[in-house]
Formats: structure tokens, sequence, C-alpha cells
């Protein structure tokens, strides 16, 4: 059953991405790429990825949906035609690779192999030391929050790095870095008159909002963490933008609130690192935060959940509102 | 334990946590002054630890440090040896050296409000290239491999000119399908092995070697990260970033950023591949060896013509990647070390050539050949400076590069009959390389003076310090190249010892 929902979901992005590669108009092409991501998220979790779909349903099918919009509110919607140069050539080297990669295909090991080396080497090792070392039953979070957390570090900087630099970039020629609510232009993109979605967006952000804060705090016993939960508050707060204007969104989470969280959250998960340093301990040792190390794992992982919530929250609000509080004009 | 020890133990991750952890720090600063100040302070932190670390190494001491305290293949491990320790030098030094330089240059190209989140991605740029040379982990290199490549776009964009957004956006283009590959090709040797760590990597492939997903793996790491340090014909990125950014910022980027590229791509073809697949080693010099004589005939032969002072500059920087990767295309320990001498050496000689053109542009908008006639009377210790470089970078005994252009040559003659193409393609581009330097000289000490530059002063004394500085290190090198040559053959053993007998 998986094999025909799988073969079925994988030719379905094939075909949207080909249509995407092939359409003009731009709003479409938004679209048609949310369409993509969430076909990939049903594909992670036929995979039982559920983390990995929950963020892809949550950033990429949502967050940078609204995002490209937004972007697409400040320009044109149709892209300008021109005939790009050496096109057969771009074609033959595409063939080429994908000949390539195909051949290289032929000494996979099947999908769900038990023998194969994923499940060999470090995997059994992760599904085995987790509940002894860290005692927590999502193991994802455990690859992701302790055994590998220096990586997850690394990746909220990635995130800062987006932040920092979209405000870095739109701010070039202006007199202030975060929009200032009030300067704001009163036609800003809003469906204040559109009924339908006025009122069903209005009570559906709270709860989205809600459900944020569970994936947040409950990351340890199931699907989520702090990634997800911040693409879920920062769609919910989105979405309350959308419905009822830029002012009043600003007026709710101030952007020097926003700006505040993103290097809030950076500075929660290093400080964590640099704490377990003093203690004696290795950069983001999280067993020499307390007495007992298992109670430290778990004061550890959920300091740096909630560093990586807030940076995730606030950098891509601040994204959001950098695009949105600008006069399309 | 004492607290020296203590400190000690935790060197190899204060190196990449320090600049990182001022990222936030720096951003929240209102004061440009302030935000400079902690910036540069950091940097110089950050190379103080370079430095430390690169002692101990030459004594003796071997680096290896386990995020979380978790045991590697589980966990991330930090790994510096000799070769990450030189390129520490590089990256460090030349984001000192740049910023120490940059306040004079960054007042006049970027906003006061906007400069503390400016230094913020510069930090966050420093941060990304220290993370990928110290980690041990393939993935771990991604990982600041995006945050350096991010931060490097922001930074490449940040001028009041605004081309250069279109120059960014081709550098994002083609800096994400490169690190993609990477991804790709990481993927798949996971696939294989299970393992992201470097070392367990090539221990475990060791089972599946020969197998296709590893050599599809091999083609897709080596295509994406040549695109990274842009090798010919993957270079085009590289003129148009380099010329629209900012002038300090092109100088930061020149010295260190396609060598990080490079220092991958090194070690995953030698540490990894060359164990694995079968031939790898004929593969990796019948594919790199062409492309990199190519290099140094086509981008000294289009730096020949070119007008603009930094777009020539740039292409003589494909030129010298070209150089590069002639030497470890040979496969030889003298032709590594001459490559990974040569590494160290360009970044010096760019790194002043492009600090001089920043002096320069303190004082002219426009750095055309055409207009910049007579400068060198009005700002003679900057053009000296830049002409002194300038003969570092074609080779002349005495200088750095005189170097490791003959060890390039020794490397050649090593290799028998076939290794005089080599040694033409070297002399024939370091020829070139006199004609654009003597161009330059020529137009902007004996040429008529431009209406453009009648009313210019000489460049801000402190600057010019800093660019003698360097001048003082290419000679220093060229006299005394000890270090670095210690460091680059310990680099080349290292690379060879597990492969290539």
């Amino acid at each position: 059953m998986t094999l025909v929902f799988g073969t079925f979901l994988l030719s379905m992005m094939v075909l949207v991405a080909i249509a995407i590669v092939r359409e003009h108009n731009l709003f479409v092409a938004v679209m048609l790429s949310a369409i993509f991501s969430l076909l990939m998220a049903t594909n992670l979790f036929l995979l039982d990825a559920a983390d990995v779909a929950l963020t892809e349903a949550a950033i990429g099918a949502g967050i940078s949906t609204v995002l490209a919009l937004g972007a697409l509110a400040l320009t044109a919607e149709a892209e300008q035609r021109h005939r790009p140069k050496y096109r057969w050539l771009s074609i033959a080297i595409m063939v080429l690779a994908l000949v390539a990669l195909l051949y290289s295909t032929q000494d996979n090991p099947r999908i769900g192999d038990p023998e194969a080396p994923v499940h060999q080497h470090v995997a059994p090792w992760y599904l085995e030391q987790t509940p002894i070392l860290i005692d927590i039953p999502n193991v994802v979070t455990a690859v992701l929050g302790s055994f590998r957390g220096y990586d997850t570090f690394g990746e909220v900087l990635v995130i800062l790095t987006a932040g920092i630099g979209v405000l870095f970039l739109l701010s070039a020629g202006r007199n202030d870095l975060l929009p200032n609510p009030r300067r704001i232009p009163d036609n800003t993109i809003r469906l204040r008159q559109h009924t339908i979605p006025h009122v069903i967006g209005k009570l559906l952000a709270p709860f989205i909002i809600l459900f944020g804060l569970y994936v947040q705090f409950h990351g340890e016993y199931g699907p989520g963490g702090g990634f997800q939960a911040g693409a879920l508050i920062a769609a919910g707060v989105i979405l309350y933008g959308l419905v009822e204007g830029e002012r009043p969104s600003l007026a709710l989470v101030p952007p020097n609130l926003l700006y505040g969280l993103s290097l809030g959250g950076v500075l929660l998960y290093g400080g964590v690192g640099i704490a377990s340093m003093l203690l004696g301990g290795n950069f983001l040792d999280y067993s020499v935060l307390m007495t007992d190390p298992i109670a430290g794992q778990h004061w550890g992982l959920l300091l740096i959940e909630l560093g990586v919530g807030m940076t995730v929250t606030g950098v891509l609000l601040s994204i959001y509102h950098a695009f949105a509080a600008r006069d399309p004009h | 334990m004492t607290l020296d020890e203590a400190i000690y133990n935790q060197l190899p991750a204060l190196q990449v946590i320090v600049p990182l952890i001022a990222v936030p720090l720096v951003a929240m600063m209102r004061a440009r002054h302030l935000a400079w100040l902690a910036c540069t302070l950091t940097s110089l932190l950050s190379f103080g630890i370079a430095v430390v670390i690169t002692t101990e190494l030459l004594a003796g001491a071997t680096w290896q440090y386990a995020m979380g305290a978790w045991p590697a293949p589980m966990g991330i491990e930090l790994r510096i040896d000799s070769f990450s320790a030189l390129l520490l030098l590089i990256v460090t030094g030349a984001s000192t050296l740049m910023l120490l330089a940059a306040r004079v240059p960054i007042a006049a190209q970027i906003q006061s409000i906007r400069q503390p989140l400016f230094y913020a991605v510069w930090l966050l740029t420093l941060g990304g290239l220290i993370g990928i040379l110290v980690s041990g982990d393939a993935f771990n290199i991604f990982v600041f491999m995006e945050i350096s490549s991010l931060a490097t776009y922001v930074l490449v964009a940040a001028g009041r000119d605004r081309r250069a957004l279109a120059a960014v956006f081709t550098y994002i283009v083609m800096g994400t399908i490169g690190a993609t590959f990477y991804l790709v090709g990481v993927g798949l040797i996971y696939m294989m092995t299970g393992t992201l760590n470097l070392a367990d990597m090539g221990v475990r492939l060791e089972q599946v070697a020969d197998s296709r997903p590893v050599m599809a793996a091999a083609a897709f790491i080596t295509v994406g990260l040549a695109l990274k340090a842009a090798l010919f014909p993957l270079h085009i990125w590289l003129p148009n970033a380099y010329t629209r950014a900012p002038h300090i910022v092109t100088a930061f980027l020149a010295a260190c950023s396609t060598k990080v590229a490079i220092y991958v791509l090194l070690r995953f073809d030698f540490l990894i591949f060359q164990e694995s697949i079968p031939n790898h080693a004929l593969h990796f010099a019948g594919l790199l060896l062409p492309l990199a004589l190519a290099a140094m005939i086509v981008g000294s032969w289009v730096a020949m013509f070119e007008d603009n002072l930094k777009r020539l500059l740039a292409y003589s920087s494909i030129a010298q990647v070209g150089y590069i990767l002639l030497g470890a295309g040979l496969i030889s320990t003298t032709g590594l070390s001459a490559a990974v001498l040569h590494m160290f050496n360009h970044a010096l000689i760019k790194g002043v050539l492009f600090l001089a053109v920043a002096c320069l542009g303190v004082r002219l908008v426009q750095l055309r050949l055409s207009e910049l006639g007579g400068v060198a009377r009005h700002m003679p210790w900057t053009m000296s400076a830049f002409a002194a470089a300038g003969l570092s970078l074609i080779g002349v005994p005495g200088t750095a590069g005189f170097v490791s252009k003959w060890q390039l040559i020794v490397a050649a003659l090593e290799v028998g009959p076939w290794g005089l193409v080599p040694i033409i393609a070297i002399v024939t581009s370091s020829l070139m390389a006199v004609v654009y330097i003597w161009r330059i000289v020529e137009t902007t000490w004996f040429a008529h003076a431009s209406t453009a530059v009648a009313s210019v002063r000489e460049a801000p004394s402190w600057m010019l310090v800093l660019v003698w500085l360097g001048v003082a290190a290419n000679v220093y090198f060229g006299l005394q190249p000890q270090l670095p040559l210690t460091l680059a053959t310990g680099a080349a053993e290292l690379l060879l010892e597990s492969c290539c007998d």
C-alpha cells in the first residue's frame, strides 16, 4: 500500500515541479509550490518521519507561500519572458545528470530493508540508548536536541542569519531597521472586507497558536519541537495579520519584541552550551546541568527547544512584517 | 584541573562558539562604533585562539572535541589538524585585518543605523567558515556552509551599489546548487554507510567500495564544492560578486571564502573517496588538471584586458584557484603541500591587493583603470603597497608568491616529461600576471592624470599602516616560509597518508 501511495505522490511531485518551471504567472507558481510542499509533507509522513512532515507542512506549504505572496504584492504578478541562451545545452546537461543518477540508484538498499547500512550503525545505538541516557519517548528529539544538538544550534543560526539578512537588506535607504507601526500605510493586504475568510481566520488563529504551544512543550513525547512550534505560532499570528491588517498585528506583537525573540533564542541556546562548559562539561553537554544527568538532559532539551521556538517565531514574523509593512508603491 | 587546563580543553569549541555567541550581542547594539569594536575584538580573540591551537599543534598536541560529550560517530566531533589550522589562521587573520581597516570604508558605504547588523552578519560569516574548518562531521559541515553562505550573500549585497543585488542573485542560485549537490552526496554516503562522521565514513566506505551510489556521491560532492570554489568553468558567479560587494567585504572574501571550499573538497577526495573508489586518484587528476590549467590561462587572459580594477583582480583569483588545484591534481606530497601553501600565500596576496583597492575606494567612486590615470601620484603609499603585493602575485623571489610557485614547479618536475605542460602553464600565467599588474602600475603612476583624480588625497594613515603590514607579511613569509610550509607539508602528508601508495 505504501508503495502505491509513494509512487503516486512522487509522480505527482514530478508533474507539479514541471508545471512550476513552465508557469509564467508567478501567483500560480507560488500556489503550485505550496502544493508541491504538501505532497512532500505527505510523502515524509508515509515514511514515518512525522517531525519532518510537520515542519514541511508548516514552513514549506504555509509560511513560505505567504512570504512569497507578500513579495509578489510588492512586485508584478507576471514573469518577464525572455528566451534563455544555451537552452538545449542546459537540457542536455540535465538529462545527463538524470541518467547518471538513475544509474547510481541501482545499488541502493531497498526502502525499509532492516539490513540496510543506516539501520546497522548509529541508528540502533540511538534507539537503545535514548531511554537509558535521556529517558524521553521521542528519539528524534533526543537526536536533534542532544546527540546532534550542535547541528541544531547551527540550524538556529541559519534561521537567525536569514532574519538579520532580510532586515538588513530591506532597510537599505530607510531611517529605521524595524517596521514602525505608526508609519504603516493603510493599504496593506488584508481580508477584512471578505466576511467568510475574516470570520474563519479570526476564529482559527488562537487555536493555531495554542497548538503551536502544545507542539513546543510536548516535543519530547510526540512529534514536534521548537522548529515546528515556532512555525505554527508564526503562522497563527500571520493569519491574524492577513485578516486584520498590518497595524493591529504589529500592535499585538511589536517588531522590537520579535527582534528580541530572534536574538534571545540564540542566546538561550548558546547560553545553555556555555553553562555546561562552565560546569565542567563540554559544549551542550546537558548532563552536567543538574546533579542527576537524566534530569540535566531534560532541562537542557526543554531550554534549547524553547530557544529554537523563540528564534523561529521571531525570525519568521520579522521577515513577514518586513515585506508586509512595506508600501507597495 | 586548573582553570588554564579547563579552558585549554575547550579551545576547539571556543574557536567556533566565540564569534557565533557574539552575533546576537552585536546585533543588539545601537551604536555603530561599539558594534565595530565588539566585532573586531571578537575576531581578534578568534585569531588568538587559532594561534594558540596552531602553536600547540606544532608542539605535538592533537585536537579532538566531542560536542555534548557524546562520542563520535554518535555525536558530532571537532577535529583540528595542520590543514585546518593553516586555514583557521587564514580565515581569522584575514577577518581581523579587514575589520581593523573597516571603519572608514564601511562608514562610506553603509548607513550608520544598519552598521551593527552588518557587523553581526560579518561574525556569522566568520563563525560559519570556522565551523566548516574545525568540523569532523559531513552534515555539520553542511550546516556551517549554510550559515557562511547565507551571511556571505548578505555581505555582498550590503553596499550602496544596487547592481550588487543582481550579482548576489546569481551567486545565491549557484551557491545553493553547490550546497545541494554536496548534501545529495552526503546523503548517498549516509545511505551506504550509516554514518556522518568523516573518519568513520572513510573506514566504513571500504566495505561498500566501488558501489554506484558511492561513485555518484563522489561526483556530486566534487562538482558541488568545485562550484563553491569557483573552479573554471564553474566560476561565473565570482567576478560580479567580488566587483559589486563593498570593498572591505571583497578583501575578506577574496582572502578566504573559496579556499574553505577547496579545503572541504580536498578533504573529501583524499581522505574518503581515494580509499574507497578504485582509481579515484586518476579520475581526480584527470578531471582537475585540465580544468586547473584552463583556469590559469583563461583567468589571467581575461584579467589582461579588464578595465574594472576589482573585476580584474577577481579574474586573477580564478587563475589562482587553478594554481591551487593544479598542485592538488599532481597527487604527490610536494604538489599537495605546494597547493596548500599557495592557499595561504594567495590569501596574503589578494587580501593586501583588495585592501589597497579599499583604500582607493575611500577616495574614489569609480574604480575603472581608464579613470584612474595618475592616481598613484596623489596616493603614493597606497599604490606602492599595491605594486609590492603585485610583485608577490607575479612570484618575484623574496615574496610569498615565489615560494609556492617554486614549490609547484618542483612538484611538476617530479612527474617527469609530462610535467613540462603545467610548468609552461605556470610560466605563461605568471607572465600574463606581469602584464596585468604592469598595466595597473603604468596607468596609475605614469598616465596623464584624469580629471576624476585631480583633488584626491592619500588614504587614511591607519589603513595604510594595515596595508603595509600585509605587504610586510608577504615579504616575511617569502623569506621565512617555515611556518606555513611546515603546516602545508603536514597537511599534504595527512591527505596522502591513507591512499595513493
